[in-house]
């Protein structure tokens, strides 16, 4: 444990870089993150958050700077961080010919979990993430979602300090996305814990995460909670047509929460705050026909802030890794 | 104590995952026992009937015996260890170099897993080798085992190494081209190497797989071209030494 200015920090990263030829994956960066903190790193793909956990995970060597994880450095300490840290891979990466208890025992035996403790751990482990039932079929018979919660609980069985899970529903589908938000939001509350999650989805970083970096072209942009990030923008939007013929919108001027009023396309757009509350009070004030509103999402951060929008890229990755298991 | 004893766990939890996988991919299994089962009758028995091969007065297909036995330990030996390739496209393998394991461990385990998986099928063989006649003393049994599994050990060393500097499956057709047909093939498994030109008697020469041909042919029909002393010296050498330059390739492995 790294202690700075009275302040416990179990990951500490200074002027990290990591460079390939002509590529700077990783820029000159610099963060610490706390005790039991769920933490995100927001970023288009190729941002560099997997490199970031690759060598924080000690399976890349970074150019140049240091980190500590647990208070061991990534570089002179590589085994003392291995035993410290979980790590969940962007694809599946469990044995398929093996049964999720296999593949456990397997992990729990590498981590030298003691052998009196390792069935409880393992049938813990297979609780905590619902797979109780599943435990002695092969991998290859669980579906997409049920591999990811199989990685969790392989990541879990030695009691990490901290949990990395990089892009942990890259490429399920909407509802298994939401059942693992649950198991992830479950972990979190029930294991001490730290978890850093990368993730290209702006939803899942606002749902799951105390703190969010957001990192672009390897250098972490904002770093904050996520309602302080989204106000940033400065409150929600409002959008109203006004019915024809009134175009008298001065007493809109008078209304303390309005900071901003544009015309854009025969619509006026108002900067407020807290709009659900104050839409009722701008109806006073003029006639219109038509109303929305919308909240900033931190997408609209990013734009702000590196100038483009996150694009949510084709997910090649994890169904072809898919496709690939069922030709080996 | 401790220590030994976690070493040992995480070599076993290795090896017990390869064989589990082994003996689960069926087809593998049987593709590779139905290859050099072929050999023997086809070939043992083709060449076998034409009378002017009986070599060292015994029949071809006996004298071949020896080394189809080690032609399976060749192939699995070699693509057991390149397989690691495919541990590699699965992320298996990231997962397990990120955990506390040395590689040195994990080349133990693996190397252990290639023995077995090659110990196994050349069995099935030994078993058909007292079908169609061949005896064994209780002796011959086990020094026969030895030098299975000293070429075996040599062999998926190469393999894993070989596995270390690949990164697409492309390479597993230039590695059987390339290396497994060759080991084979100059390993006087199918004919005599006595009476070779010397373009084919150096190469011969090099290959470790005739040492172990060689040895095989001491134990089994007593007619091998070195002593068995002299073949197992030289193939000990090769193990170490294909052992040794694996678990360098492993330490200098990327992770990702």
């Amino acid at each position: 444990m790294r202690v700075i200015s009275g302040i416990c920090y179990l990951i500490h990263i200074s002027n990290l870089t990591k460079r390939y030829d002509k590529l700077v994956a990783v820029n000159n960066l610099n963060l610490d993150i706390g005790e039991n903190e769920v933490f995100g790193l927001l970023g288009p793909n190729g941002a560099g958050k997997t490199t970031l956990i690759h060598m924080l995970a000690t399976l890349l060597r970074p150019t140049s700077g240091s980190a500590t994880v647990n208070g061991f450095d990534i570089i002179t300490k590589p085994s003392k961080v291995r035993s410290s840290i979980g790590i969940v891979f962007q694809a599946p990466s469990s044995d398929d010919l093996l049964t999720g208890y296999e593949n456990l025992k397997l992990h729990a035996m590498l981590y030298e979990v003691p052998p009196d403790s390792r069935e409880k751990r393992i049938n813990d482990a297979f609780e905590l993430v619902g797979l109780t039932e599943r435990k002695h079929d092969q991998v290859k018979k669980y579906s997409g979602g049920m591999r990811r919660r199989l990685e969790i609980a392989r990541g879990l069985i030695h009691k990490p300090k901290v949990l990395f899970l990089d892009e942990p529903t890259l490429g399920l589908d909407p509802a298994s996305r939401e059942t693992m938000w649950k198991y992830i939001q479950k972990l979190v509350k029930e294991e001490k814990l730290t978890i850093i999650l990368t993730t290209h989805y702006m939803e899942e970083a606002d749902v799951l995460c105390k703190r969010i970096g957001i990192i672009d072209k390897g250098k972490i942009i904002a770093l904050d909670t996520p309602s302080r990030l989204k106000s940033l923008i400065g409150g929600d939007v409002v959008k109203i047509k006004l019915r024809a013929g009134d175009s008298n919108i001065e007493p809109l001027r008078n209304l303390g929460f309005i900071h901003k009023i544009e015309f854009v396309n025969g619509y006026v757009i108002l900067n407020v705050d807290d709009a659900s509350r104050n839409i009722p009070e701008i109806l006073k004030c003029v006639d219109v026909e038509t109303v929305e509103s919308s909240s900033p999402t931190l997408n609209d951060v990013f734009l702000k802030l590196a100038g483009r929008s996150i694009k949510e890229q084709a997910e090649g990755g994890f169904m072809e890794r898919y496709i690939q298991y069922d030709n080996r | 104590m401790i220590i030994v004893r976690s070493h040992f766990d995480k070599i076993y939890a290795l090896w017990l995952r390869e064989t589990k996988v082994f003996l689960r991919e069926k087809s593998r299994l049987v593709a590779s026992t139905f290859t050099p089962l072929l050999w023997l009758f086809v070939i043992g028995t083709g060449f076998g009937s034409s009378t002017s091969l009986t070599l060292h007065s015994v029949d071809y297909q006996k004298f071949i015996f020896p080394g189809i036995v080690c032609m399976s330990v060749v192939f699995s030996s070699v693509f057991f260890g390149s397989y690691i390739i495919w541990d590699r496209k699965f992320d298996f393998l990231k997962s397990v170099m990120v955990a506390p394991v040395s590689r040195a461990t994990i080349f133990t385990g693996k190397t252990f897993g290639g023995m077995t998986n090659s110990l196994i099928q050349a069995a099935i063989l030994l078993v058909v080798g007292i079908i169609i006649g061949i005896q064994f003393s209780p002796f011959a049994m086990i020094q026969t085992i030895l030098v299975i599994l000293l070429l075996s050990f040599a062999l998926t060393s190469l393999g894993l190494t070989l596995g270390s500097y690949m990164t697409s499956l492309e390479g597993f057709q230039m590695i059987m081209s390339f290396v497994v047909f060759p080991l084979f093939f100059l390993s006087g498994a199918l004919f005599p190497i006595d009476k070779l030109p010397q373009w084919l008697s150096i190469l011969t020469t090099i290959d470790p797989v005739t040492y172990a041909v060689d040895a095989l042919r001491n134990i089994i029909l007593g007619i091998g071209s070195k002593t068995f002393g002299l073949d197992m010296s030289i193939l000990i050498s090769y193990a170490a030494a294909l052992g040794a330059l694996g678990s360098y390739s492993f330490r200098r492995m990327k992770a990702v």
